[in-house]
């Protein structure tokens, strides 16, 4: 799927994902971990890598079946080295207001690959 | 006192102490944590010395955008001297607090009742 560069249309996406998953049998636990990773992925993906560009879209491709979901999220951006960001839960970067997107991907999702140039990331998660 | 307000119901205690309580469809995301920051923040302007409750039972989802808003009402509350005490955390959001070690920053009760005698 393709959608814009509108915060507003993240939620409703997350949403249809989070359908599919509960169908093909994840438990809450996964399917909570799967939305949040989705949406920061997203969020990411409009407000980081288009800019909120309404110009630009961001590419949904969506790979669920009952053993694992894989969510690829592209932008339209140009892109971004992963390994730049701070890590938000060191002392000196705690009470930094932003930055925790990434992190969040990393601890709900199994794995999380960045794409070079960085604009496209790659969510997958198991089914236990 | 008491007052809705869109996302939040607001109430002041005959102690002081400001409870919100956040209802935006159990929802904390990028479209609704900003007006829902707007209405925090403006609160603790009002106060001289803030003694807040935030209270989360309802809330089911939250996105990263939503501790950003928390770390800087954490901040304003705290440059006034006042307190803040989040409450009713659903562990599955609690956990997101653990993962990113904000619990430490944060003063978490289980409940309502418990925040706001900590404050008294």
């Amino acid at each position: 799927m393709v959608i814009p560069s509108e915060l507003q249309v993240v939620r409703q996406t997350a949403l249809e994902v989070l359908d599919v998953v509960k169908h093909c049998g994840y438990d809450e636990a996964s399917a909570f971990g799967i939305r949040l990773a989705l949406e920061e992925a997203l969020y990411n993906a409009i407000k980081h890598g288009n800019r909120m560009d309404p110009a630009k879209v961001v590419k949904v491709d969506v790979d669920i079946d009952r053993s694992r979901a894989v969510l690829t999220v592209t932008d339209q951006g140009e892109g971004f080295d992963p390994a730049t960001v701070p890590d938000p839960t060191t002392d000196e970067n705690l009470e930094r207001p932003c930055g925790r997107g990434i992190m969040l991907m990393r601890a709900y999702m199994d794995e999380v690959h960045f794409t070079p140039p960085g604009n496209q990331v790659r969510l997958v998660k198991q089914n236990r | 006192m008491a007052e809705r307000g869109g996302r939040l119901n607001v109430s002041v205690g005959s102690d002081g102490v400001t409870t919100v309580e956040l209802t935006d469809k159990k929802i904390l995301d990028e479209v609704s944590i900003s007006a829902i920051g707007e209405q925090l923040y403006a609160l603790v302007a009002q106060s001289a010395s803030p003694r807040v409750v935030l209270d989360f039972t309802a809330v089911g989802h939250m996105s990263s955008s939503a501790l950003g808003m928390l770390i800087t009402l954490h901040k304003r509350i705290r440059e006034k001297q006042g307190q803040l005490r989040l409450c009713g955390i659903q562990p599955g959001i609690y956990e997101i607090f653990t993962i990113t070690r904000l619990n430490e920053i944060f003063q978490i009760t289980p409940t309502r009742q418990e925040a706001i005698q900590s404050l008294t």
